[in-house]
């Protein structure tokens, strides 16, 4: 097998992968929010209704679709468009498990080692706002004006924190951006330097501190509650996708929940050790390469789920921030945290190397 | 006047850090939501399992027969008077010669109609009528495509000999006097 067919082979699974984890997101959302309330949730289709999601892709196909005739019509288009690309994208950086070796070759379960990981990842996160702009300007209708206006400033503002938490990682990580890296790292050495157990050696315990931040920014940059200002229903009535119908509406719900699928592997990999998991070296002597690799593969999707289950959780807990509150929050709290966490990281990692 | 314990007095405090760092709060709020996803379900799957009426339940009205099958409505009006939403409207008429076993009494009504979009189900017309005839039961009013449906008249709301519904349970919550 050569390694352009892995690599298709890789990207077409990873692309399938992300389509049923967002439509079974929507599913599993809805069954969270209903048993957070002490309701049952969608059990008609299928047995406990998992069938669900296609009769709800079904439903969006065959609505009726309506492009007003005072939008710009291309522009309409495009921004559904850009934003599935681009939450789809990001997805070629993030490390999947330990190499798999067929007949001899290692295959490493990552569609691109780029040198700059995650610098990728934080360009393609920043790209999607566009789409967001792009639907809500050529909609030509003030509440997908107003939505995409607050999606868009909020991105911007959170993108700064988001990415300033990161260098507090990339220090630790020898400056390396490179996502298989860091993952790497996190597997080997011994936690705080003397506890000693494989694969546990993540970096949330390091940076505590930097994980909070990411992870209130990953939650602005998702458009999640506490943070969906973009699109809140109350006041704005969907935000920027107001006069979406059909598919294409389809798609703007789809790809926030890659985003946040995404969203949930980038966590797992800058703190919570990616494919590592404890005793992964034990495994290692014992069992052959490709089960391991396989076993590293489900650990990261079982870290995944469960800070999508987070998401979900957050979203039906805490109520929606005010616009001004949210700005604060961004620029007065999270923007200097995030400095003063790398400065004073920077500090620590020259005192312990000299 | 107090009226329970539960009124507690609004203080514009400064908030402290812990306060204002919000995690805490939130932390509290993650524990509260994760135990009810352990909770009972309130839930009950509808056309599979239903859900118990209470026996003083407020639905469609019912004009109710007598025991040898004639209509206790003698066409007083108090029903319509005593309604707030003026939903009943009524004809009177005289029962003739050869009627006596459709009618208990002398009068009746010809024409009897309830707006089931006025009703608004409060039960003052049972608890008016004099001669145990118009009762609310456990039904629920069906949806209709027209307003004017809604506008149900003697055909709907008299009993049925055949399908005969028991009001012995609201008589005794009521205990209306039978005169
Ligand atoms: S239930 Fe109340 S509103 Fe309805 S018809 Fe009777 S008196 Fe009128
Ligand atoms: S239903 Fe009762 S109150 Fe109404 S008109 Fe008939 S007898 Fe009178």
């Amino acid at each position: 097998m050569t390694l352009i067919l892995f690599k298709t082979l890789l990207i077409l699974i990873i692309f399938l992968i992300s389509l049923g984890i967002a439509a079974y997101s929507t599913y599993g959302e809805r069954k969270i929010a209903a048993f957070l309330q002490d309701r049952i949730g969608p059990d008609r289709a299928g047995p406990f209704g998992i069938l669900q999601p296609i009769a709800d892709g079904v439903k969006m196909f065959l609505k009726e679709e309506i492009i007003p005739n005072v939008s710009n019509k291309w522009l309409f288009i495009l921004g559904p468009c850009i934003f599935m690309v681009t939450a789809l994208m990001t997805s070629a950086v993030i490390p999947w498990g330990l190499p798999l070796e067929i007949s001899g070759v290692k295959y490493n379960l990552q569609v691109a080692d780029i040198n700059i990981g995650i610098l990728y990842v934080l360009g393609v996160v920043s790209l999607g706002v566009y789409g967001i702009m792009i639907g809500g300007w050529a909609s030509n209708n003030k509440f997908a004006l107003l939505g995409a206006i607050r999606a868009s400033s909020q991105m911007i503002s959170y993108e700064l924190a988001m990415g300033m938490s990161v260098i507090a990682i990339l220090l630790m990580n020898d400056g390396s951006l490179s996502l298989n890296s860091m993952v790497e790292n996190q597997g080997t050495g011994k936690l705080y330097g003397f506890i000693n157990i494989s694969g546990m050696n993540w970096n949330v315990f390091y940076q505590p501190v930097a994980f909070l931040i990411f992870l209130i920014c990953a939650f602005a940059e998702c458009n999640r509650t506490p943070f969906d200002l973009a699109e809140s229903e109350s006041e704005l009535i969907g935000g920027f996708h107001t006069e979406y119908s059909s598919m294409k509406l389809g798609l703007y719900l789809f790809a926030e929940y890659i985003n946040m699928f995404i969203s949930a592997a980038v966590i797992s990999c800058l703190f919570f050790g990616g494919y590592n998991f404890p005793g992964i070296s034990y495994l290692q002597e014992i069992l052959p390469a490709n089960i391991v690799s396989l076993i590293s593969v489900a650990v990261l999707f079982g870290k995944i789920i469960f800070f999508i289950f987070f998401f979900m959780w957050i979203r039906w807990t805490i109520p929606r921030f005010r616009y001004d509150q949210l700005m604060r929050l961004g620029w007065q709290w999270l923007m200097p945290l995030s400095i003063i966490n790398m400065l004073i990281s920077g500090a620590v990692l020259i005192w312990i190397r000299n | 006047m107090q009226l329970t314990n539960r009124a507690q007095q609004v203080v514009q405090k400064e908030m402290t850090l812990a306060e204002r760092l919000y995690l805490p709060a939130i932390f509290a709020g993650l524990s509260i939501t994760i135990k009810h996803l352990f909770k009972k379900k309130a839930t009950l799957k509808y056309p599979e399992v239903k859900r118990e009426f209470a026996p003083v339940y407020r639905g469609q009205h019912v004009l109710k027969r007598d025991a040898e099958g004639r209509e206790n409505c003698t066409a007083c009006g108090l029903c319509a008077v005593s309604c707030p939403a003026e939903a009943i409207t009524m004809d009177a008429a005289e029962r003739k010669a050869g009627e006596e076993h459709l009618y208990r009494e002398e009068k009746y009504a010809a024409k009897y109609e309830i707006n089931m979009l006025r009703c608004i189900y409060c039960g003052l017309c049972e608890e008016a009528c004099p001669k145990d005839a118009i009762y609310l039961t456990d039904r629920i009013v069906a949806s209709e495509f027209t307003r004017g449906k809604f506008v149900y008249g003697k055909d709907v709301l008299v009993e049925k000999m055949d399908d005969r519904i028991d009001v012995s349970q609201r008589k005794k919550h009521y205990s209306i006097v039978n005169n």
